[in-house]
């Protein structure tokens, strides 16, 4: 190939992704979407993921995957006791608070 | 939209004193004439922010480029600074800088928003490495500014505050998503600005604002109290006016943290003493991938100028291949938001920030409070990113996107080999206009293309000003090397800015 990627041309896409699967990935990732928005989320998706389909022209059987670009080794320190922060510096950006706790709605109905 | 919370009125700007005139008159500009002026005693360290806090009265109404501003809080660390040196004490060795910092580097007790609603009314316990070690040496932060909401952006236009524009034309956007840093120290409004850089999110905005953006290798800088978007990527960098002053600052953020644990215990050299601008014998690659259709003309002829600079500076120029180049929006936009939904799920309500209102149940805390304070680009990302890594796609998608990387980050390794650096366009083309590309994030998306892969290899990378567009628009180059050897380029870019004098033309904002 030897035009930049600057323009797309869309592969035919292996997975196309739906608008259950939309749903379902916004309640997994725990984000309120309007049903005005999803039509435009879903579309948007779908072209990006297009975009994606890119990487299937390429034979990777043989490579192994870089999760990160150097290699990690654990990282242990002595196990001494230090001084945390203080409870109420702790809680003091939190939207709504008791007695040094987060509060939150009741969890069991 | 709700003001920040520094706007223009609020503080009275005739508080500042009667500077001195042959300093008015001869403003410093670079992190060097900063320091000069300061050493030499030309300017007290209040004097110092009071020509800073003038020169951001003076445009920062036209370009927006601070979400949040604190003179009062300046002035009185210079005082502070002053008192110290007229007692005879020492005082660090950039004491009575003034610098800002992009709005997601944590500092103790000032809200940090990272441009997102969902943070308003976060107030870190603790500073970021970056930030505390520049302190302890005497730097004096001015304010917070601007960016892409969690840095995901190209534009700055996903800010959930403010639109910043370019210094250089305001109807255009400063690139992102440190797009306030770039436009801050374009404007002359701070001599250095911290940035991070994800996938071009320092190099880029330095590009279309004319300002020396860099890099660092991954590991390089600690990356504590930097809010995370993508933790295998980001990494903090500067933006100043020049190479020299980017080896001047780089000494002060580098370095092994003990809170950082892909901190890398590599010492960072001297990079001011090594700067020699000696070129004979350095080897430059040219890959053809970065070099065809698609480019624009422009972009194109003033980056083979800056080349056949280069061998005229006694480099050798030579043309290498890096083969995977077209991949790499994919793998990224892959990698990054994988990593991203993963860092992004701590934004619940209940921790920090706001919480949506007419919350009925715990379910609802997250989702009304996700749904409503995070940006169209972030929730895009996230759902994005959970997609990729859920079960039946996640082989599909981000495993393939890691193998991917890994091709990527073999070219690089294959080309080093044979050269100390390469060169490339930052971007394809010049800043493009507000609101011209906010419809068709893929196409936002695609301007990354030269930028991206560098984040994936985590090698360190410069963008430093080459020419300017036909409209006075900055054109820069990019300039890539082994990881950990900045040193490299800052001397390609040090000799490049000795024979050029690009990177010292002033916006018309800056009315100096």
């Amino acid at each position: 190939m030897d035009c930049l990627p600057l323009t797309y041309n869309l592969l035919p896409l292996l997975n196309m992704i739906t608008r259950d699967d939309v749903v379902y990935i916004a309640k997994l990732s725990r984000l309120g979407i309007d049903d005005s928005d999803l039509d435009k989320y879903i579309s948007q998706l779908q072209q990006i993921l297009q975009y994606v389909e890119k990487l299937n022209e390429l034979d990777t059987s043989e490579v192994e995957p870089t999760a990160h670009v150097f290699s990690l080794r654990n990282v242990t320190r002595e196990d001494k006791v230090k001084e945390s922060l203080p409870n109420e510096e702790a809680v003091n950006s939190a939207p709504d608070v008791e007695n040094g706790f987060f509060k939150v709605p009741p969890v069991i109905e | 939209m709700i003001n920040p919370p520094f706007v223009k009125g609020e503080w009275d700007f005739n508080q500042i004193s009667n500077l001195k005139s042959q300093i008015s008159n001869n403003m410093p500009e670079t992190v060097k004439q900063w320091l000069d002026a300061l050493s030499s005693n030309q300017i007290s360290a209040r004097e110092s922010v009071e020509l800073a806090l003038k020169r951001i009265d003076s445009c920062e109404s036209k370009i927006d480029a601070f979400i949040s501003l604190r003179p009062d809080d300046a002035l009185k660390v210079a005082d502070k600074i002053d008192k110290k040196k007229a007692a005879g004490e020492k005082t660090g060795p950039l004491a009575g800088l003034p610098i800002a910092v992009k709005d997601l580097i944590c500092e103790k007790g000032i809200e940090c928003k990272c441009a997102s609603r969902i943070l308003e009314g976060y107030f870190p316990t603790y500073d970021a490495t970056a930030a505390q070690n520049l302190k302890s040496v005497g730097a004096i932060c001015l304010g917070r500014l601007n960016m892409d909401e969690f840095a995901m952006g190209s534009s700055t236009e996903n800010s959930g505050y403010k639109l910043t524009k370019n210094p250089w034309d305001t109807e255009r956007i400063p690139g992102g998503s440190s797009g306030g840093s770039a436009a801050a120290v374009a404007a002359r409004q701070a001599p250095f600005a911290i940035g991070s850089d994800t996938g071009g999110s320092i190099r880029q905005p330095a590009s279309l604002c004319g300002v020396t953006g860099l890099k660092p290798t991954y590991g390089r800088v600690s990356r504590y109290g930097l809010v995370a978007y993508a933790s295998s990527l980001d990494q903090i960098g500067t933006l100043t006016l020049n190479v020299e002053d980017a080896a001047r600052v780089l000494p002060f953020i580098a370095g092994h943290d003990i809170n950082d644990s892909t901190s890398a215990n590599i010492p960072a050299p001297d990079y001011l003493s090594e700067l020699s601008g000696d070129l004979k014998g350095k080897k430059i690659g040219v890959p053809k991938e970065y070099f065809v259709e698609g480019i624009d003309k422009e972009v194109e002829a003033a980056v083979r100028t800056a080349i056949d600079k280069f061998s005229e500076l006694g480099a050798e120029i030579e043309e290498v291949s890096l083969p995977h180049t077209e991949y790499a929006i994919a793998a990224y936009y892959v990698v990054a938001t994988a990593e991203a939904s993963s860092n992004l799920a701590r934004y619940d309500g209940i921790h920090y920030g706001k919480r949506a209102s007419g919350i009925k149940n715990l379910l609802d805390v997250y989702t009304k409070t996700r749904g409503e304070f995070f940006g169209e680009e972030v929730k895009r990302r996230i759902m994005l990113g959970t997609y990729v890594l859920s079960s039946g796609y996640y082989d599909a998608y981000y495993l393939k996107g890691l193998k991917v990387r890994t091709l990527i980050k073999q070219d690089f390794e294959k080309t080093f080999d044979k050269v100390d650096a390469i060169i490339t366009p930052t971007c394809p083309t010049p800043a493009f206009k507000i609101g011209e590309k906010t419809e068709d994030p893929l196409q936002m998306y695609l301007s990354d293309i030269f930028t991206v892969s560098v984040n994936l290899a985590g090698l360190p990378a410069i963008s430093i000003p080459c020419g300017f567009s036909n409209d006075c628009l900055p054109i820069g180059v990019q300039l890539i090397a082994k990881p950990f050897d900045e040193s490299a380029l800052f001397n390609f870019g040090f000799a490049y800015q000795e024979a050029t004098d690009f990177h010292k033309k002033r916006p018309p904002v800056c009315g100096i």
